[in-house]
């Protein structure tokens, strides 16, 4: 008699592998790969941002206007306007002389843009350009790539362990923060624009006529959100803005929280060298007006200027708490997204919430479990015992596939291990059945054993492929916990489908060779 | 210990036409229940909207939750108990979205604690945008489509050994969804026609297996919708899961009765005795049938009853499909292929 074959020698391995890929999760043990938690267990925040990438394009239109505006100056070549509406630009010359001028600038510095009409109204020459298709999917895909990038530098800096940060889809970001202590925080840091822009206060408009709408041309209206210290409101302050940009947040080196005299926190940054020979050059220009500094459409401060500023430093002030303070720093130091995000999908969970899931999945696991346990011995006996090893060998199983996969497991996760305890019974119940009837068409124990086996084999594997197409669907169609539950069903079934046709038969054929008898307990 | 005699024989098929008035009923109220409730209560994962669960030590009432809300204006708000009512866990939910709620765990948390004077624990916030929803909503229905196609493709694939057959009718589905798709037809209607078109298809095709066990997939997947609406339980990515669960365990039981089936109907000329051998089938595979959805059901309840409140809907919907698929395999899939098989003698 052999005891042991190549066969056992294999299941042997197999179960040896799974047990030694599952006990880092309890001992932290070579191979060191832990079971990972989804975040519906350790707690965490899921987030889907959409970058508005279309804002991209618009700025890079406008670019391109004032370029092109300032080309034409260059030249002497008289225009009433060139804007941006919607996707295209629109420049209107007034004459023939005019209109051969543009073109030939066009023709030579501007030869990506697509000139789409032009037409002649009220004696007026109206041009239509447009970016081509690929290049403006090219800076939809560069916007929503450097999002990425800016938004992974802000969550390493924030620091949080094992962030999971990808690009979905065409213009979407995912992120997978676990333990996050503060998920508020967290967003407002992630969604900050943080775009810093230095622009002059246009002393000539006044704030009355503005706040009716008479907006002089090139300014715009901004506000300042001004905190009473006493009494703690909030009162919004407008401001007259110059819409030309003097200096902006791409050229600093960096960004720190700083202390004003009443210790109260403020934000110092520092420009780079040209970014300071810049500053220097303005505020030396400007002395005696007011420079506002802006962050994503909202005025911080908007300070006279007493004197040139050399050596590129300033500060922000803004009422900021210790925390706004040190985040508006890292989104500083990060740079600005090129384009907002929008929050569109979130999904938080506490850690309180996660420990009671957890508990909870073990407690109907364990419950589970063990009723199955009895039953499958009541009903079948010692075949019964075989089953139940076969059972404990497949949880075994399920969990070193996880960790060797590193696989995900989640609440929905811990229920397809559940269902997976109630169905993966059933191949053994199917063999079981079946040998129970070949008994009793008069068949020996050990012949009715091959033939249950052999016949079962077929119907056991029809059976479970359908199962396998449902949880290899759902793991291509599904996101997080649902994947999670995918991962452990099919587990489980191939699991099952190993523990069923080649441990229980293995051991019944010992079980068989050792004994003499024709009985079987089943 | 057997709970089902080895000589059991039961005329199942003989009451075939009370089963089918049975199921007949089942469907009806699943119809009347969608029409009343207007279609399936889609939970935040589909429809969009918010959800905060808030937890709290101390003795709060539902009420005071509500009131201390009411200040937010917050759209469509509810606010209901969650899980035990010792627990004082509440769960509140609102269809408001967009970024302007960046902060609504902040703001439900702060309006709390000013209206009651404790400070609830946020156990959980989940947002979803519209368009998400709508996105979530349409792989949901993808997923069930294609794991029915694929399931198609197997069942008259392995069972009449038809291959070829079984890729044209996969291929007819998906022509239909390409078809109707071009109409922008919406997603339900979609997956209606090209179940429709399969149907038409086995019956012409004589794939008469591959009949019975999707008539009675849809059975079981339409009565669970069906009886979730009755009870007004929402629908979310979960119970996704759970039906394409209860589609695979329902073939499964239905897979191990035909499998039996074409084991005795292996050389047997004689169709007259068709009847008794299909009846014979199901009752050799009843102890099994039984057991497998008895120890299924044992963890189910489980997990039902210890699993926690969040995957509460789950297992119930996965209780109710493992009752309907034992149900429809015996009561549904076999009486088919029973009648397909008789009509095809005359």
């Amino acid at each position: 008699m052999k005891l042991l074959t190549l066969k056992h020698g294999l299941i042997l391995i197999v179960i040896l592998a799974a047990i030694v890929w599952l006990l880092p999760t309890f001992t932290n043990t070579w191979p060191h790969k832990k079971i990972n938690l989804g975040l519906d267990l350790q707690g965490g925040m899921h987030l889907v941002l959409e970058v508005q990438n279309i804002k991209a394009v618009e700025a890079e239109l406008e670019r391109t206007a004032d370029e092109i505006k300032k080309e034409l100056r260059r030249n002497n070549t008289l225009h009433q306007g060139v804007s941006r509406q919607g996707n295209i630009l629109v420049a209107q010359l007034p004459d023939q002389a005019s209109k051969a001028a543009f073109e030939q600038i066009i023709s030579k510095e501007f030869s990506n843009l697509k000139v789409t009409t032009a037409a002649v109204q009220d004696g007026s020459i109206g041009f239509h350009l447009k970016l081509p298709e690929d290049e403006m999917d090219m800076i939809r895909k560069m916007a929503t790539d450097q999002a990425l990038e800016t938004i992974r530098n802000r969550i390493d800096e924030f620091g949080v362990s094992e962030p999971d940060i990808r690009i979905q889809g065409k213009n979407r970001i995912l992120l997978q923060l676990p333990g996050i202590s503060d998920p508020d925080r967290a967003k407002d840091l992630i969604g900050k624009t943080a775009q810093l822009t230095f622009q002059l206060v246009d002393e000539d408009a006044g704030i009355d006529s503005a706040l009716k709408g008479n907006l002089p041309v090139g300014s715009m209206l901004l506000y300042e959100n001004r905190t009473d210290p006493a009494t703690g409101n909030t009162t919004q302050i407008p401001h007259v803005i110059k819409k030309q940009v003097l200096l902006d947040g791409s050229l600093l080196v960096n960004a720190r929280v700083e202390f004003d005299q009443f210790q109260q926190p403020q934000v110092g940054i520092e420009f780079n060298r040209k970014g300071a020979h810049i500053f220097d050059r303005i505020t030396g220009e400007n002395i005696k007006k007011r420079l506002a500094i802006i962050l994503d459409n909202t005025v911080y401060s908007a300070p006279v200027i007493q004197d040139r500023i050399a050596g590129g430093k300033a500060v922000i002030t803004g009422n900021f708490t210790m925390n706004e303070a040190k985040d508006l720093a890292i989104a500083l130091r990060a740079g600005s997204l090129p384009a907002p995000v929008e929050i569109i999908e979130e999904r938080t969970v506490g850690p309180t919430l996660g420990a009671d899931s957890i508990r909870m999945g073990m407690i109907s696991m364990l419950v589970g479990g063990v009723l199955i346990l009895l039953f499958m011995t009541v009903y079948y006996r010692k075949s019964g015992l075989i089953a139940n090893l076969a059972l404990i060998l497949n949880i075994i199983l399920i969990g070193g596939g996880l960790a060797a996969f590193q696989a995900t497991l989640t609440l929905p996760g811990i229920a397809g291990i559940i269902l997976t305890i109630g169905m993966a019974v059933d191949a053994n119940v199917i063999i079981f059945e079946r040998i129970r009837e070949e008994l009793r068409w008069g068949k020996t124990a050990s012949a009715a054993v091959h033939a249950g086996f052999e016949r079962a084999a077929l119907t056991i594997l029809d059976a479970n492929v359908t199962t396998l197409i449902a949880a290899i669907v759902l793991f291509q169609f599904g996101t997080g916990p649902i994947k999670g539950f995918a991962v452990t069903l099919g587990l489980g079934i191939v699991a099952s489908l190993f523990t069923a046709l080649v441990l229980s038969r293995s051991i019944f054929d010992l079980v068989l060779q050792k004994k003499t008898t024709s009985s079987l307990s089943i | 210990m057997q709970l089902i005699k080895s000589d059991i024989n039961i005329d199942f098929l003989g009451k075939r036409k009370i089963t089918m008035v049975f199921s007949g009923l089942l469907i009806l109220a699943s119809i009347i229940g969608l029409i009343i409730h207007k279609g399936p209560n889609y939970g935040i994962d589909f429809a969009g909207g918010a959800l905060v669960q808030v937890k709290f030590n101390q003795d709060v009432s539902i009420g005071q939750v509500r009131d201390s809300l009411a200040g937010l204006n917050l759209k469509d708000l509810s606010v209901q108990d969650f899980g035990k009512a010792d627990t004082h866990e509440f769960l509140i939910r609102t269809a408001n979205t967009g970024s302007e709620d960046s902060g609504l765990a902040q703001a439900v948390s702060a309006a709390i604690e000013q209206g009651t004077g404790f400070t609830p624990d946020i156990r959980r916030m989940e947002m979803v945008g519209p368009q998400v929803g709508d996105d979530l909503k349409k792989q949901a229905l993808l997923a069930i489509f294609y794991s029915l196609l694929f399931i198609t493709i197997y069942i008259s694939g392995r069972f009449e050994l038809k291959w070829i057959l079984s890729g044209v009718t996969a291929g007819a589905m998906m022509a239909v969804v390409y078809f109707l798709s071009v109409f922008n037809v919406s997603m339900p209607i979609l997956i209606a026609g090209a179940l429709v078109v399969s149907l038409i298809l086995f019956w012409r095709l004589r794939l008469k297996y591959a009949m019975g066990a999707m008539i009675a997939l849809i059975h079981d997947v339409f009565i669970t919708v069906g009886i979730f609406c009755i009870f007004d339980m929402d629908f979310s990515l979960p119970i996704i899961a759970a039906l394409l669960t209860i589609i695979g365990y329902s073939l499964n039981d239905t897979i191990i009765v035909f499998d039996r089936i074409r084991e005795n109907i292996k050389g047997e000329s004689d169709r007259t005795g068709l009847p008794d051998l299909f009846n014979q089938s199901i009752n050799q595979t009843l102890s099994r049938t039984i057991l497998t959805s008895v120890t299924t059901l044992i963890v189910l309840l489980a997990l039902f009853f210890l699993g926690g409140e969040i995957i509460h809907n789950f297992a119930f919907a996965m209780i109710v499909g493992v009752v309907i698929g034992t149900y429809s395999s015996i009561f549904v899939a076999t009486p088919i292929v029973l009648s397909a098989s008789l009509k095809r003698m005359n």
